[in-house]
């Protein structure tokens, strides 16, 4: 009898093998965590619905060719997330353009050269026990994240991926991961200090 | 270092990846200036709120459904 967990790797040999019971228990292990990806980057139960189901239909199709040079995880991640990025891409709603974007992200620098004395929201008590509007201010700060920022920053500080892992998800080097992670943060910055800044001013 | 300079490492410096020597140039830094300190305070903050949020639990419809798409049951 064998008393382990069965590794990613292992569940696939069975799956291949036609044991249906081994794909049951590698969409238990997985589908929690594609769903919060997905609505991560999506805001929409129903999108993140959509994305989640799109994800096992096209692990099923692709399983055939997963030959194992990445982990399962990381293969299962870029099929998610790819998936993410095309429900983006079919919704109407207009992004940031990258310059637009970046001169949001950039306001701060613009702001403390010209002088401004920036205001400390770190210790605002609202920030210790997070209510339902500051969440949900959280979750619109990153919708408003162009695409590949919003993927990049989903992957790693909210998923928790290593940078390295979100590069070999994403296809992109680990210092382009990084740059694009900084700008994502300084920019859910900004947003939040707005939010909490509103807040202190009215206590 | 000049806030530039500093305003462009502080991710790095927050995930602990600085080299040593620019990471003490940059606390030398934070303590003489308002808004680096500042920037970087409510930098931590921002990436520690987002760590904390609860994941978004899938909702048993949902897993059924899905489940029936992928034809598990
Ligand atoms: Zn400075």
């Amino acid at each position: 009898m064998k008393l382990s967990v069965p590794t990613d790797e292992e569940l696939i040999t069975q799956i291949r093998e036609g044991d249906r019971t081994a794909f049951e228990q590698l969409v238990s292990r997985y589908e929690d965590r594609v769903y919060n990806l997905a609505y991560r980057m999506l805001a929409s139960r129903q999108d993140a619905e959509d994305v989640l189901q799109d994800t096992f239909l096209n692990v099923i199709r692709g399983l055939d060719k997963f030959r194992g040079t990445s982990s399962f995880s990381t293969w299962l991640y870029r099929i998610a997330t790819n998936a993410a990025l095309t429900k983006i891409r079919k919704r109407s709603r207009r992004e940031k353009s990258e310059s637009e974007f970046l001169d949001d992200v950039y306001a701060v620098k613009r702001a403390a050269r010209a002088g401004a004395v920036l205001p400390d929201w770190s210790a605002n008590p609202a920030t210790r026990a997070l209510d339902d509007e500051a969440r949900r201010q959280m979750g619109e700060a990153i919708n408003e994240l162009p695409k590949i920022y919003r993927a990049v920053f989903v992957l790693r500080d909210v998923e928790g991926l290593p940078a390295a892992e979100v590069a070999e998800v994403l296809g992109l080097s680990v210092p382009a991961v990084k740059s694009r992670l900084h700008r994502a943060r300084l920019y859910l910055r900004n947003r939040l200090s707005g939010y909490f800044t509103e807040e202190i001013e009215g206590i | 270092m000049d806030c530039q300079e500093i305003f462009e490492t502080l991710s790095e410096y927050l995930d602990e990846e600085l080299a040593q020597v620019k990471c003490r140039e940059l606390e030398r830094h934070l303590k003489t200036c308002h808004n680096c300190r500042v920037v970087v305070d409510t930098l931590r903050q921002t990436v520690s709120l987002y760590h904390s949020i609860p994941c978004e639990r899938l909702p048993d419809e949902a897993r059924l459904r899905l489940h029936k798409v992928i034809k598990l049951k």
